[in-house]
């Protein structure tokens, strides 16, 4: 029997990182080396930057220096607008690390009066390529030439005949492109890009304006067609990718404590699952931020670093409450465990937010993440919105096996399936608290609703705050949702 | 982009630029190509024919190939080859193409007509 043996070509690209946080894994490694990437999006969508970060990451980090052809802004320009995001490109200049090269197409001094070609910008590049050895080069934006040169059939095919040449020099290039009403680019360029495409978006909704990143085409890879959304902060942009394409996070089963011993109890006397995510839910005043307080104060006491995201108080605020109910949590701080970021859920958009949520995760690398509460994120956005963030987020920290806890404002009536739909079947754990008036005296209620992979009591219990701090107290027989208990957790049934 | 005539002009062009740069009627050009292409060829043919017809005496050539003296295509900002530059009289005009087409030529370089 005859077998041809298919031969396997793998044709998979070799790829040379950007630099960009979060574009390099979303991408699987950065952008196709020594092939020409197309960089589309309207005005003001960031492209330049993102070429330039390309550009400056390649020659600062990976020791390949860059050529900018940059066919908008001056050199001076240029240097002005990235020394604003910490990139001195005068020096990157003078140690030949990068060149920089204006090329001003003036329409008005241009009459054509025969044939041509553009070897002079061919030359120009190539000269500046050699002078520093470059690896990477970036065009921007090369419509400009379209503007230019009269004769769009010698621009046209010059232009192919500048791109295979690039990649024949084996310089790996970003090309920048002016979105068009119905194309990519306004001038087609997208027909001339075989290999990678990546378009950038800027829409402003109901005053908030955000960003996204989309990988149109990337040929060979696997990636993302989703849009990212990114953020363009001090340091650069930063996109924020889905960390993991596959859910294949490794689930820890260490057990930390929650901050209250009985609890603990509650979860097999034992706590959440280290890595694991937890939801909080509850009205007004039903105790969800000292909840949050109890579980990072119990982090810091084991010497976790602990970060807390706040969007309705200060931190000053929080750690006065904090101490009416006997947690001192200012130690914490001075001892640098338990850092607070305090924001406004409308100064900037979602996807800002969770890009702010992200480089602070990345720069303290925490072991626990508070979020309190996610109820304004959702009032900054659409249902829809907060959901996939919060799946990028929670990836994210699992990715990280960092223990996370959301708290989540209900409103008395509203029906809390509802309001945590969207987020809950994300969470591995779900404490609901709530206030109730059995024989008119007002009491707080907690429960456990679930709690994955493990044996959680699901009697209600009331919840006790006091300058001791928070206790759980007798087991409520009275609760309708609590009597419809599986099996009684042994710690429950000990007590 | 009116950069400065770069350091390395010849020295007999500069001597000529001295003795007729005060005539506001002398033409300066520079022609840059790259290589001898058959546009660089055409161009330097068609732009000589044009100037003995129209500038009798009262200018000056100057081609630059990109190709021995590829750092001077950043001054002129040259994209396209052939790009001929009017550097004298003021203001700096610029025409690409092989100049073939003779009339475009006249009008790109504001010639006036032989007296």
């Amino acid at each position: 029997m005859l077998r041809v043996k298919p031969k396997v070509v793998r044709t998979s690209l070799a790829k040379i990182p950007t630099g960009i946080q979060g574009l390099d894994e979303l991408t699987g490694g950065g952008l196709p080396k020594g092939r020409v990437t197309l960089v589309c999006g309207r005005a003001g969508c960031g492209k330049s930057l993102l070429a330039m970060e390309f550009l400056v990451h390649g020659a600062v980090r990976y020791g390949e220096p860059g050529v900018c052809m940059d066919f908008e802004e001056t050199e001076e320009k240029l240097t002005v607008n990235v020394a604003s995001l910490g990139f001195d490109l005068r020096e990157l200049s003078k140690r030949k690390k990068l060149v920089v090269d204006y090329v001003s197409i003036d329409r008005s001094q241009i009459a054509e009066t025969g044939e041509y070609n553009l070897d002079g910008l061919f030359i120009r590049l190539a000269q500046a390529v050699k002078a520093i050895k470059a690896k990477r080069v970036v065009l921007d934006s090369v419509e400009a030439l379209f503007s230019g040169i009269a004769d769009s059939a010698i621009l046209r095919s010059e232009l192919r005949r500048l791109f295979r040449w690039l990649e024949d020099q084996k310089l790996t290039t970003i090309v920048t492109g002016e979105a068009g009403d119905r194309t990519l680019t306004r001038h087609g360029l997208e027909e001339y890009i075989a290999d990678c495409v990546i378009s950038l978006d800027h829409r402003v909704t109901e005053q908030i304006s955000t960003r996204r990143l989309r990988v149109v085409k990337y040929r060979g890879t696997s990636h993302g067609t989703d849009e990212y959304p990114f953020l363009i902060g001090e340091d650069g942009i930063s996109v924020v990718p889905i960390t993991s394409l596959v859910l294949t996070h490794r689930a820890l089963t260490e057990r930390i404590s929650t901050g209250i011993a009985t609890l603990d109890e509650m979860m097999e006397g034992k706590g959440f699952f280290r890595g694991s995510s937890v939801l909080v839910t509850g009205t007004a005043g039903t105790g969800k931020s000292s909840l949050a307080a109890n579980f990072v104060s119990a982090a810091c006491a084991r010497g976790e670093l602990c970060l807390y995201f706040t969007f309705e108080e200060s931190p000053s605020q929080i750690l006065r409450n904090m101490r009416s109910v006997g947690l001192s949590l200012e130690k914490w701080i001075k001892k640098g465990l338990l850092h607070f970021n305090a924001m406004r859920p409308t100064s900037t958009g979602l996807e800002g937010h969770l890009a702010v949520i992200h480089k602070q995760i990345i720069q303290l690398r925490p072991k626990v993440v508070v979020i309190d509460p996610i109820t304004n994120l959702i009032s900054a956005s659409g249902s829809y919105d907060v959901k996939s963030m919060l799946v990028r987020l929670v990836d994210f920290l699992k990715v990280e096996q960092i223990t996370s806890m959301f708290t989540n404002l209900t409103f008395a009536g509203d029906p809390q399936e509802r309001t945590a739909a969207a987020v809950s079947s994300l969470m591995d754990t779900w404490i609901v608290l709530r206030d109730s008036k059995p024989n008119g005296r007002p009491r707080r209620e907690l429960y456990v609703l679930k709690s994955r992979g493990m044996k959680h009591s699901r009697e209600a219990r009331e919840l006790v705050v006091s300058k001791r701090g928070l206790e759980l107290g007798i087991v409520l027989r009275d609760h309708p949702q609590a009597t419809t208990v599986e099996g009684t957790s042994t710690a429950a049934a000990a007590k | 982009m009116d950069k400065k005539p770069s350091a390395d002009m010849k020295k007999s062009a500069a001597k000529k630029q001295t003795a007729k740069a005060s005539r506001s009627d002398f033409y300066r050009l520079r022609l840059y190509i790259a290589g001898q292409t058959p546009n660089s060829i055409a161009a330097i043919a068609n732009l000589k024919k044009i100037c003995e017809e129209k500038l009798q005496g009262k200018y000056r050539i100057e081609v630059v190939d990109l190709l021995e003296k590829p750092q001077l295509a950043k001054g002129d900002q040259i994209i396209a080859i052939p790009t001929l530059v009017r550097r004298l009289p003021p203001p700096v005009k610029k025409i690409i193409g092989n100049l073939s087409k003779t009339e475009s030529v006249i009008v790109g370089l504001d010639l006036q007509p032989a007296r």
